[in-house]
């Protein structure tokens, strides 16, 4: 689960890690307030409107903006709030801003220069352990550096015996080219940042850019939090935090469903058991010439009432000209299944769309014929490859 | 023979009484496996579906001599059971729980390491050597006896590449589901060479997915060892976008060297037989075998 910057920001400064404070505005009024509050905590005019959606570039969009003064958080806010911001992260419609963060300007002049980083912590698969990345060049997209001077990212592992030591915070600063007061500070952030991370269950932290200010202190500028939806559970606080106006429609009523959808961009739309077989069937779709329209796997109990909900959702979407099924029935037997897909096709009443089945595993010669004589405009078939060639067909068709 | 499992195999179940328990130890049962027990904590001394129940794995070792243990337990209490395991000396813990948090998987990684067990799992279909026990969810019917081994990340796709395999003219030893989670027990590198160490394998059905590097692995490691066994390779999500999860929680493509292509390309620089499209896994086996260039 995916949370807002302002909200990730909270969650940090709980745990000890500087941020850069902001007041969250729905209104232009709002923001103003927001300013004025400000300006009384940190004696400064100048404030940063930033979008609060739930995808990063966001500055590239419009949705970060500098504020010198009342008029200007009042303007810019005004043009923020309700637009569609699109970035790089975004779908071409962009994303609908509902929320601003009014933040505080940190990149004041003083006795040092600025300094940008860095610094996410994530799960490095091939060991099983986390891992702190980091980088000196910050501000950046963390890919680009990657790709053009990979010699300046770092990357530290934590042994789940000991979790993160000192020498390791230490390493960091002194990679990140600190002294002084700022070398101290930056070890009590990856210490405090990485006490936030495992407490929360958090799947991934990406700030970029940390910020090592004019007068030595390192703060987060922002913060992308991700929580490992498995442990939400135990986290009841920050799951009422989730924000449904930032998922798409669709993809809340497929959660609600407790089915696992994915919309894409094609034309032919599939409903198959299991999530490896999902990913193959799409493949399938794609090497008989159509395109996979999503993902979605109904999982274990393809049931009536759950094979209606994922045809609803599929034939929500309206590039849908075809809809393969495929279920290799296990423990669950093809027959019902079966009878699932005739009941939902019945209850619907006006499905167009050709309706390819391929029902394999228990049962799947009576399921083949249940389908066949329900008079319904199904095509039906046992072998994966009939089903590919059924589709391949009727993509040709039109 | 096969490897993991097979009819020598003491086989517990840890949840047994519960709904997954009770239904799949009965599956299991009936399929022929030697189950010799279970265990509840709080139901010990009773018995379920003619086999006892024991409080603790430990109990369950040393009373009834289980060396193989499949887990059912809810999500939030299934480290803990894998840990359970472990610590009971069962050396193969299979682990079907789906949904365990990523930092109770981290924290067991480490506890069973050193430790003279084997985990497979967890978000498993589980373990199946045909003809001879099925510690796992898969329909038994589906796997024909025979001398093909299967690696899979995912439980239906298991089932295809077996039935396709059958549907071929051939048969199953031992299919292992490996699981779709971003952390498990037996990545598919230890899979495949626990297969190509089997004397009753004589070719490798390699089934992987987006995300992680896996596959490539155990390409580079099968290359390594002078590629002993013909092995089939396929990788779904071709068609899966970058950045979305599809599904299991380990399939989602981060960066170049995860992509379904990128993998399939490494398989095939190393001798594995990769089919694009998932209809061929079958056929491709038996053409292979019959010493045909695919």
């Amino acid at each position: 689960m995916n949370i807002h910057e302002y909200q990730g920001k909270g969650i940090l400064k709980s745990f000890g890690v500087a941020i850069q404070e902001g007041i969250v505005a729905e209104t232009p009024e709002q923001a103003v307030e927001a300013a004025k509050e400000m300006k009384a905590k940190y004696n400064s005019d100048w404030v940063v409107i930033k979008a609060q959606i739930h995808a990063g570039g966001r500055g590239k969009g419009g949705g970060v903006k500098l504020a010198k003064n009342l008029d200007e958080v009042r303007q810019r806010a005004t043009d923020i709030i309700g637009m569609h911001l699109i970035t790089p992260q975004t779908s071409a419609e962009g994303k609908l801003v509902s929320k601003v963060l009014v933040a505080q300007d940190v990149y004041y002049p003083g006795a040092s220069p600025t300094k940008e980083f860095y610094m996410s912590i994530l799960l490095n698969r091939s060991t099983g352990r986390n891992i702190i990345m980091y980088s000196t060049e910050g501000g950046m997209d963390i890919e680009q550096v990657a790709e053009a001077t990979p010699h300046l990212i770092w990357k530290e592992e934590i042994d789940p015996k000991v979790g993160l030591r000192d020498f390791q915070c230490r390493k960091v600063a002194f990679n990140l080219g600190l002294s002084g007061n700022a070398f101290k500070e930056m070890t009590k952030f990856v210490a405090s940042l990485y006490k936030a991370y495992d407490s929360i269950d958090s799947s991934m932290f990406e700030i970029n850019p940390v910020l090592k200010t004019s007068d030595d202190k390192i703060i987060a500028v922002d913060a992308k939090v991700t929580i490992d939806d498995n442990a939400l559970y135990r986290h009841k606080d920050i799951e009422a935090m989730r924000d449904e106006t930032e998922e798409n429609p669709v993809d809340v009523e497929a959660r609600k469903a407790e089915l696992n959808y994915v919309k894409l961009d094609g034309n032919v739309g599939c409903m198959v058991n299991g999530a490896g077989l999902a990913m193959a069937t799409m493949d399938i779709i794609k090497l008989s010439g159509g395109e996979p329209a999503n993902f979605l796997d109904v999982g274990g109990t393809a049931n009536a009432e759950r094979v209606e909900k994922a045809f609803h959702i599929i034939l929500g979407d309206k590039n849908v000209k075809a809809i393969l099924v495929n279920i290799f029935g296990g423990i669950v037997r093809c027959d019902r299944v079966a009878q699932g897909i005739i009941d939902a096709y019945k209850n619907m009443g006006n499905i167009t769309v050709p309706i390819i089945v391929r029902l394999q595993g228990t049962n799947a010669e009576a399921a083949k014929k249940l389908i066949d004589d329900s008079g319904l405009k199904v095509y039906s078939a046992i072998q994966l490859q009939e089903a590919a060639d059924l589709v391949a067909k009727l993509i040709a068709n039109k | 023979m096969g490897v993991l499992v097979g009819k020598n195999s003491k086989v517990i179940v840890q949840g047994f009484t519960g709904g997954e328990g009770t239904f799949h130890a009965t599956q299991m049962i009936e399929y022929g496996t030697n189950v010799v027990g279970g265990v509840t904590p709080g139901k010990g001394g009773t018995t379920h579906l003619d086999r006892p129940v024991f409080n603790t794995v430990q109990d369950a070792v040393e009373k009834a001599g289980a060396d193989t243990s499949i887990i059912f337990v809810p999500a939030a209490f299934a480290a803990d059971a894998i840990m359970e395991a472990a610590d009971a000396g069962i050396k193969v813990i299979i682990c079907i729980t789906e949904g365990i948090p990523v930092k109770d998987m981290i924290a067991t990684k480490e506890y069973i390491k050193g430790k003279a067990c084997r985990l497979i799992g967890p978000n498993c279909p589980g373990v199946i050597t045909a003809g001879e026990a099925k510690v796992g969810i898969m329909p038994g019917f589906v796997f024909k006896k025979g001398r093909i081994g299967i690696v899979s990340k995912s439980g239906t796709l298991t089932y295809e590449a077996a039935d396709q395999v059958a549907k071929a003219g051939l048969g199953v030893s031992t299919a292992i589901g490996i699981g779709g989670d971003p952390i498990i027990g037996t990545p598919t590198r230890d899979a495949v060479e626990l297969l190509m160490n089997d004397p009753d394998t004589d070719a490798i059905v390699m089934i992987g997915e987006i995300g992680g590097s896996y596959e490539a692995d155990a390409a580079r490691w099968i290359k390594a060892n002078g590629n002993k066994k013909p092995v089939v390779g396929f990788i779904a999500g071709q068609t899966a976008p970058k950045g979305r999860t599809m599904g299991h929680a380990g399939a989602i493509v981060g960066g170049h060297d995860d992509t379904a292509q990128a993998k399939m390309d490494i398989m095939r620089e190393c001798g594995i037989h990769v089919v694009d499209s998932p209809a061929a896994i079958g056929k491709t086996m038996a053409a292979v075998l019959k010493g045909v260039n695919v």
